[in-house]
């Protein structure tokens, strides 16, 4: 690794990936970021993923009859 | 960058003494009603029991849902994670948060299920600890396509279920139920650095897989 963070190249720069995205450092301020298109699209990308699975997948509600056999199995099993 | 308004800018202020993670709710403080309720069902209070399924039912189903992709398997397995907790409720001594328990629990089951059937084409061991050939591929020298646009929930539910079990798990856990990578490293006896690792590998693959989806000319 480099002493200058501009310099940084992209392989040292992604490996510190996951260290930085949510660990409270504006990733997106990073030095690397204002020359390497390649590296800001990568992050974009991978913003864009972590939003969408919060975003596209709602938790779901079990239907009625899973309750109904957990509590025959818990009468059977208590019998 | 001059994207002010990128997600992880927005979420990513600073934090203190160890808080959530940036865009995540802190945990709510157990909640005195909630408290109650766990202690009358670890007593074999019934309808305590009833209150507690209903209080973790969608996030358990849900959990186990996205991990097989099956509804029948699915439920059977959430009945199975709630049986085992009648079980071992009186076990829990409270030295994580509740749900992190539960969550421990339901994870296990819906494991051996997939163990059982052999489907898993990775394990959560081998999947914790990836082979380099294994593992998504870097940014660097391949051709620079964005994903352009909105990620179409089809595609997106394609591409995590075709993720190794490991990789799958963790991407559910973390960016989906939105736990914590701490709470995710002691759900799965792994570091949190760990942790981390492996969400972030899970992305990769995810946008891997999705810009396969949207240019498969450029399939390997």
């Amino acid at each position: 690794m480099t002493g200058d963070p501009g310099k940084m190249s992209c392989a040292e720069f992604q490996a510190q990936l996951p260290e930085l995205i949510g660990s409270g450092v504006d990733v997106s301020a990073d030095p690397h970021l204002e020359s390497c298109d390649r590296c800001r699209a990568l992050l974009a990308e991978l913003e864009t993923i972590a939003e969408a699975a919060r975003q596209l997948f709602p938790s779901v509600e079990p239907p009625e009859e899973v309750w109904e056999h957990i509590e025959s199995a818990l009468k059977r099993e208590g019998e | 960058m001059p994207n002010s308004s990128s997600p992880t800018q927005a979420r990513n202020a600073p934090r203190a003494n160890g808080g959530p993670e940036p865009g995540r709710t802190a945990p709510k403080p157990a909640n005195p009603a909630d408290a109650e309720v766990l202690t009358r069902a670890q007593a074999g209070d019934h309808e305590a029991f009833a209150q507690l399924y209903s209080l973790h039912k969608r996030r358990i189903y849900s959990l186990c849902l996205r991990m097989v992709g099956n509804v029948a398997e699915a439920e059977d397995l959430t009945q199975e994670a709630f049986l085992q907790l009648h079980r071992k409720i009186a076990t829990f001594r409270g030295d994580s948060a509740f749900s992190t328990w539960l969550h421990r629990l339901a994870i296990n089951v819906v494991l051996m299920q997939l163990r059982k059937k052999g489907l898993s084409l990775i394990s959560l061991d081998e999947a914790m600890e990836p082979t380099p050939e294994e593992g998504p591929s870097r940014s660097f020298g391949a051709p620079d396509l964005t994903l352009s646009g909105a990620i179409d929930r089809l595609a997106l539910e394609r591409a995590v279920a075709d993720l190794p079990t490991g990789y799958r798990l963790i991407f559910i856990l973390h960016d989906v139920e939105g736990f914590e990578h701490n709470e995710i490293a002691s759900m799965l006896d792994c570091s949190i650095g760990n942790s981390k690792s492996q969400l972030h590998k899970a992305r990769l693959k995810l946008r891997d897989a999705l810009r396969s989806q949207k240019h498969p000319e450029e399939r390997p």
